[in-house]
């Protein structure tokens, strides 16, 4: 086994088993560990402006990343998308959402480290995890300098490559030599992604599965009837 | 299951929907919801309640979960009351529901501390070989290791230690202390029994066993009315909340009844809807005047020309202009109207003089027994001189005779004659003082006299009432100066003249007057006032309290259902008294116990009797005696002391061990010879009282224990010069002493000590300041963790609290915690001290019959006047044999005493044995030999609950019959008849943790506890005619002393705030920054109970989270104040840090700072002084009173919490300005630092200190 193996081979299982299995038994067991541990309470104004910017920065970049990503290379063709057209979409949309994130993320980071309620009131995971998603951002940020290059030399390949390793992983197929040729900012960028979904379930990101998107639809008043059956 | 599979059910989550699609019905998990019902889930529930000086004492359900205590919730199971009358319950309030924060808060002790510089310089003496005695002795002898720990009292620096060691210094410190000083150097404080009896008697038995002075709290705290036992020689007695029902026209002042009764309240609104009428008087527009009909908004501490305005009304009214038949009857039988008095010859015309006694009359009118205690009326029927019966030398010497029973001439009942005025011999010029500001002239008044002769000299006398009439300026046709009418505003006592003072328009005086009179004289008395601390916290509030009885008594109110004078404030009822007291004062063993009225015992040792800035002189009259000419404040305490009026804690300038040693060697053999001894030593000179010489080493107390109490920041009125004098601590104290204060009594140090005690012991579930300034603190249980009893005056009920989880961390109960000391003390005495004789000066006591020491004029031993007779004129002298080393012992066991003497409480004995043998049966005996070998367990904390019990007859039907018929025999009347319903009935104390006992009518007190009336004072006095404890046997209007007639107040009389000039010094400092001047008023207020409550975390959640004080809109615009802001508070006393908050309801003039808000919480420093905080005592300064130190005197002697000086505080004035950066102080302690105990600009006091 190599460190390549192990890395790409063998820690993207890890990541997302910790990722799901790890999300379940916290909600099972640490219900009230279960929240978003907002700290609108010490500050509002600055969280106001970053919380908005980063959110609507890094869900458009989740779907951006898994809509690029998943869908089989065959698909996009099929819909008439070359991989060059692909490649210039996610550059120009990852640049965009990826600058909001960042500014989101920094107004955030600093409103965390130097409000001192906010600082009292911050666990050490509060401030690691976002430490680590805005290096991972920078990182994929620094990407797009390099994608940008692949674009003037008329080379998807990496992109393809970086999508068939991902499908080889979900569909159990784990290939890591699928990136032999790839860039090591790429791989960097990989890594510090994968380990997000790793700490997901020891951080505040748990907030992201109850997010709740229910509450636009239901109706204003829930009831239960008299009798439930019985546990 | 499953939190998660649970969920999954995405598809079928709504299972139908309702209202058009607005409604859904789901069956999703609602497990979480458990969570908030587990909150109020428990395991079990247990009844206690709240020991805090509230007078609340409310029954509460504690729920425990999990060996931890959840919640409380208020008890609803009280017995209920009869048909037409609302229950008592719910009782409680936010204060109490907040309770259970404490047990498990930051503010907790959990372990014994103590000063680490103390302990390490202990530690490093006992390695060294040295026992404890002489290790602490090495300490002490040493000035420069004893200063180590004494200047950093105050500034933290406690680390943990074990109950052995600390118990070792402690009483190691107390061994030493009477061997080097003498047992009268070791004090203890602590307030209130009620709150918590058994916890009290802990401490005090302690003292009492030891030697030690159980200080006074009630006359301390200012609560205490003195103008109660001056006139009903009863320390205080009022009606249950529940009579306020009973009331038809209610008059309020003082006493914020829904923020300081809260449990109470109800019954104020209650009888509102059966129609009675309210009116209130207060200052600012407080909770309790939303209640009102009436507002009357007078300004703060003008009470006394309110009333006596209403007082004048109701004269000129009901006995001029129409004669009510029942006021006069009742002012005939129960009040001292008719009495007839001596009018003395001045330079200015006749003054009021004492009272005629049977003694001043040929044969003394055939009165054999104490004919100079015997007072007289004119008999209208007869015309003849008679003796009334029930004046108080029928009370002594003689049985049978001590009634209100009309007496009986020739088959006739006599009829004292009220007034003189169609039977006189001559009209005479009467002077009558006036302090009213402006008026120096005394007012001169006529009235009707009859000539008598009397020691064979023609002496003229008037009746009180004459005499009474002509003081509140009622026209009697008589000619001369009166009022020509109610809006004769030149004479003192009109309405006009009030209305001039107060603030309070006169149409509304009279009115209220009028009608209060009219209610009473159509209901018989159903006219109540209710009064409290507002108007007793000043310094002549005898006058505020005076003229408010004057009213109820013309008005036949006292001692009606419904009517009378409801005085509330910290007058907790101690309901089982005569069983508590000799558990508490260990008079089962040995008597009498060491007492100190607390208020002259801080006055001197923290020395601000030498920043006395109130004249002595400008108080008196000007019709007084030249004979303390120059006298300042503190040497009237003197002399009282030496006259045998108040206590004193030391007594003398010698250690009274060695005094008896001293009188053994030289030949005295018993007691009597040990005092004659003494008093050849006081006479030469030799030896002196203490208070002669307060200042020298020899006479600081040394020893003080705290305990349920928070001294030093709550109550210690004058905060500052405690922390400077007593304590040797950082204080604010602006001033340095006032050399013009040396008086003629007491030898001037020009250097005034500072940190006079060695050890001050809090023992406290909570860290407050008494704990912060402390040497050592100890953990006790708090009310949930402890078994006791809790009483209170509201209610008739007696309730316990309970132990409902183990004491936690290390603390233990207050009878364990003294039990232990004890313990190691008893260990250390052995080889110490052994047994030894204690000679204690005991003052001539209220209730007991050395109160006939002084009967026609006040002689001063010590200018020849008269010799110096114990308990005559000198106090009592006895001799107590302390057998130091079996101090554990008598602790933990009934003594015998009580089976061999009996009991006995307010001057009736009765036999215990029965009493004395049933609690051997149910708290067993003794096994261990020894003295106590045999007798009952004290051990237990719930066996000394069931001694209190079994003992009181309040909750032992058979003691209280026992105790009626002693009474009966004094009276010559059958009492019995209202406790022989209930002679059967016992409560234990499983009874009242199973609900709420209501207790038994007992001699004890003055009301009666009964299914057809409720609790009212005075009760048994009118319709059982037992006299009330005066010299008269009635309730008096007037006062004969020789001190109370030079300093004018033989008669109630308005008098203005004394001028503390605290702030003239200030303003020069200030600079002409924009700053207001205010009046300091210290009310109970909403968010705690004195300290208690104020800092814990939902109650500063609902309050402004911090020190904060009320001024009118209109003061804090004039120099720009808003609210929130912070501002300083400051006079020459101190300062203090508080936020402002500015409101309507506060009148102009006035700064309101709720009582005790302490500077653990949120306090940042005091620009000023450069020290943190301040309280609300730190710009206050006690001073005392005169004619509070009366003594040897029928009503006028000396009780325990019953008559003395009190510690009044709202004469102050502070300046209030505006800080824009408060500073926090937040800075390590260097030696720069701790040297630095006075604020900048002040005299560094003695110490130098050491560089650490």
């Amino acid at each position: 086994m190599n460190i390549e193996n192990t890395l790409f081979g063998v820690y993207p299982y890890v990541a997302l088993t910790t990722f799901l299995l790890g999300s379940l038994i916290r909600f099972d067991r640490e219900q009230y560990t279960w929240k978003a541990d907002s700290s609108q309470l010490f500050e509002k104004e600055q969280l106001r402006k970053g919380s908005i910017l980063f959110h609507i920065g890094i869900l458009a970049l989740f779907f951006g990343h898994f809509a690029g990503l998943v869908t089989p290379h065959t698909v996009f063709l099929g819909l008439g998308i070359s991989d060059m057209a692909h490649q210039i979409i996610a550059i120009s949309l990852g640049a965009v959402f990826g600058l909001l994130c960042m500014m989101g993320g920094v107004i955030l980071w600093r409103r965390r480290m130097f409000n001192p309620r906010v600082r009292a009131n911050s666990r050490f995971m509060d401030i690691f995890i976002l430490d680590w998603i805005l290096v991972t951002l920078a990182v994929g940020l620094i990407t797009i300098v390099f994608s940008i290059m692949h674009v003037i030399d008329g080379d998807a390949s990496t992109m393809v490559a970086l999508a068939d390793w991902v499908q080889s992983i979900l569909t159990l197929n784990p290939d890591y030599h699928l990136l032999d040729n790839v860039g090591f900012i790429y791989k960097l960028h990989l890594f510090l992604g994968m380990s997000v979904f790793f700490l997901f379930p020891f951080s505040r990101l748990v907030h992201v599965w109850s997010a709740p998107l229910g509450y636009m639809f239901r109706p204003y008043q829930l009831v239960r009837t008299k009798f439930v059956k019985s546990r | 299951m499953s939190h998660f599979l649970d969920r999954l059910n995405f598809f079928k989550k709504v299972k139908s929907h309702f209202s058009n699609g607005h409604g859904a019905v789901t069956n999703e998990d609602r497990q979480w919801e458990d969570a908030y019902r587990n909150r109020w889930r428990f395991d079990k529930v247990v009844r206690s309640t709240h020991g805090v000086n509230c007078t609340g004492s409310c029954s509460w359900n504690i729920h425990v979960k999990n060996g931890l205590v959840a919640f409380e919730m208020q008890a609803t199971d009280y017995p209920r009351t009869r048909p037409d009358m609302p229950n008592h319950e719910p009782r409680g309030c936010p204060r109490g529901a907040s309770f259970s924060w404490y047990l498990y808060s930051p503010l907790r002790v959990k372990h014994p501390l103590i000063r680490e510089r103390l302990v390490e310089m202990y530690r490093a003496e006992r390695e060294s070989g040295k026992d404890p005695v002489e290790a602490w002795a090495a300490i002490q002898e040493d000035a420069a290791k004893r200063q180590r720990y004494t200047a950093v009292r105050g500034l933290g620096g406690f680390v943990r230690v074990d109950w052995e060691e600390v118990t070792e210094i402690i009483a190691a410190a107390n061994v030493y202390t009477i061997k080097k000083h003498g047992p009268d150097r070791i004090a203890g404080f602590s307030p209130i029994p009620a709150m918590s009896m058994i916890s009290y008697a802990a401490g005090s038995r302690y003292l009492s066993l030891i030697g030690g002075a159980c200080l006074s709290f009630y006359d301390w705290y200012c609560d205490l009315p003195p103008a109660s036992p001056q006139t009903w020689g009863e320390q205080t007695d009022v009606p249950e909340a529940a009579d306020w029902y009973n009331s038809t026209y209610l008059i309020v002042a003082g006493a914020n009844l829904p923020m300081t009764r809260t449990p109470d309240a109800h019954f104020y609104s209650e009888v509102r809807y059966k129609g009675a009428k309210v009116v209130v008087v207060s200052p600012d527009y407080a909770e309790n005047v939303k209640f009102a009909d009436l507002w009357m908004p007078a300004k703060q501490g003008t009470d006394a020309a309110l009333f006596l305005a209403m007082g004048h009304v109701a004269l000129k009214e009901f006995y001029i202009e129409k004669q009510d038949p029942y006021f006069e009857e009742y002012a005939r039988a129960y009040t001292d109207l008719p009495l007839l008095v001596m009018l003395d010859e001045s330079p200015d015309g006749a003054v009021p003089g004492r009272f005629v006694r049977a003694s001043d009359f040929d044969q003394s009118l055939h009165e054999s027994n104490n004919p100079e205690w015997k007072t007289v009326v004119i008999d209208e029927n007869s015309n003849e001189v008679i003796v009334p019966n029930g004046s108080i030398g029928f009370r002594w010497g003689e049985e049978g005779h001590w009634n209100l029973q009309p007496k009986k001439l020739g088959g006739q009942e006599s009829k004292p004659r009220l007034s003189l005025i169609f039977d006189k011999d001559d009209v005479a010029e009467v002077i009558f003082p006036d302090f009213q500001s402006g008026h120096d002239q005394p007012m001169k008044r006529r009235v009707p006299v009859k000539k008598l002769q009397l020691n064979g000299k023609e002496v003229q006398v008037a009746t009180v009432f004459d005499l009474q009439m002509a003081q509140y300026g009622i026209d009697r046709g008589l000619g001369g100066e009166c009022a020509k009418g109610y809006d004769d505003a030149a004479i003192p006592n009109t309405p006009a003249w009030a209305e001039k003072i107060t603030g309070v328009k006169q149409a509304d005086i009279i009115r209220t007057g009028r009608e209060f009179a009219d209610n009473a004289s159509k209901t018989m008395g159903k006219s109540m006032v209710i009064l409290g601390a507002g108007i007793n916290h000043w310094y002549h509030n005898d006058m505020n309290y005076r003229a408010i009885m004057n009213l109820l008594h013309m008005c036949g109110c006292v001692g009606q259902s419904g009517g009378g004078w409801s005085h509330y404030v910290g007058q907790e009822k101690l309901r089982p008294q005569a069983g508590w007291a000799p558990v508490a004062f260990a008079l089962d063993w040995q008597k009498p116990p060491r007492h100190m009225n607390g208020t002259s015992f801080f006055y001197f040792h923290t020395d601000q009797w030498r920043y006395e800035t109130v004249d002595a002189e400008a108080l008196l009259a000007s019709s007084a005696s030249d004979t303390y000419k120059g006298y300042n404040l503190a040497d009237y305490n003197v002399v009282s002391q030496r006259l045998g009026w108040l206590p004193s804690a030391p007594h003398f300038n010698k250690n009274p061990i060695e005094i008896v040693k001293e009188a053994e060697a030289a030949g005295a053999t018993d007691e009597k010879g040990v005092a004659d001894y003494l008093v050849a030593k006081l006479k030469s000179g030799d030896i002196a009282f203490a208070a002669e010489d307060i200042d020298a080493p020899e006479n600081h107390p040394r020893n003080l224990f705290v305990w349920r109490a928070n001294l030093i920041g709550a109550s210690a009125k004058g905060h500052e010069y405690f922390l400077k004098h007593l304590l040797g601590a950082q204080n604010g104290v602006m001033q340095d002493v006032l050399p013009d204060a040396q008086g003629k009594e007491i030898k001037w140090h020009k250097e005034a000590p500072i940190a006079k005690l060695d050890l001050l012991v809090d023992i406290n579930f909570r860290l407050n300041s008494t704990g912060a300034y402390s040497d050592i603190v100890l953990p006790t249980a708090t009310w949930y963790e402890k078994n006791d009893l809790n009483t209170t005056d509201m209610h008739p009920f007696i309730h316990p609290l309970t132990q409902a989880v183990d004491p936690g961390w290390e603390s233990k109960s207050d009878w364990q915690i003294f039990k232990t000391i004890a313990k190691r003390f008893s260990e250390l005495a052995e080889k110490h001290l052994g047994s030894q004789k204690d000679l204690v000066a005991l003052p001539i006591l209220h209730d007991t019959p050395v109160e006939l020491a002084q009967p026609l004029g006040v002689q001063d031993w010590k200018k020849g006047e008269c010799e110096p007779v114990p308990g005559k004129t000198l106090p009592v002298l006895k001799v107590v044999k302390r057998d130091f080393a079996d101090t554990y012992k008598k602790f933990t066991a009934l003594g015998p005493l009580l089976k061999e003497q009996g009991n006995n409480i307010k001057g009736i004995d009765w036999n215990t044995e029965k009493e004395y043998e049933h609690l051997k049966e149910i708290c067993y005996t003794i096994q261990e030999e020894g003295i106590s070998q045999g007798m009952p367990s004290l051990e237990d904390d719930i066996n000394v609950c069931e001694t209190i019990l079994a003992l009181a007859p309040e909750t032992n039907g058979e003691v209280a019959v026992k105790s009626w018929k002693a009474l009966s025999q004094k009276t010559g009347i059958d009492h019995t008849h209202l406790a022989l319903p209930r002679e059967d009935d016992k409560i234990t104390f499983r009874d009242i943790k199973a609900q709420p006992r209501k207790i038994i009518t007992a001699p004890t007190w003055s009301g009666i506890e009964s299914e057809k009336v409720s609790y009212n004072a005075g009760y048994t006095n009118i319709h059982e005619r037992i006299p009330f404890r005066t010299l008269t046997g009635r309730a008096q209007f007037y006062q004969d002393h020789q001190w109370m007639r030079d300093f004018g107040e033989g008669f109630c009389t308005y008098r203005p705030a004394v001028d503390m000039k605290s702030t003239e010094e200030m303003k020069r400092k200030l600079d002409g920054k924009p700053h207001l001047r205010l009046n300091w008023i210290t009310p109970h207020g909403k968010w705690g109970i004195h300290s208690t409550y104020h800092d814990n975390l939902r109650m500063l959640t609902l309050s402004r989270g911090g020190p904060h004080i009320w001024v009118s809109e209109n003061d804090a615009n004039s120099i720009g104040l808003e609210d929130n802001d912070w501002v300083e508070v400051l006079n020459i006393n101190g300062a203090a840090m508080v936020r402002v908050i500015v409101s309507q309801r506060v009148p102009d003039g006035m700064a309101l700072m709720y009582h005790a808000q302490e500077k653990n919480v949120n306090a940042p420093g005091s620009e000023t002084t450069g020290k943190r905080g301040g309280i609300h005592n730190s710009v206050t300064r006690v001073t005392v009173k005169p004619t509070h130190m009366i003594g040897g005197y029928a009503q006028l002697s000396y009780g325990f919490n019953y008559y003395g000086t009190v510690g009044s505080q709202r004469d102050e004035y502070v300046l209030v300005h505006k800080i824009d950066n408060p500073g926090w102080l937040e800075k390590p302690l260097t030696a720069e630092r701790e040297h630095a105990l006075n604020p900048e600009g002040v005299p560094q006091a003695a110490y130098s200190i050491e560089q650490d």
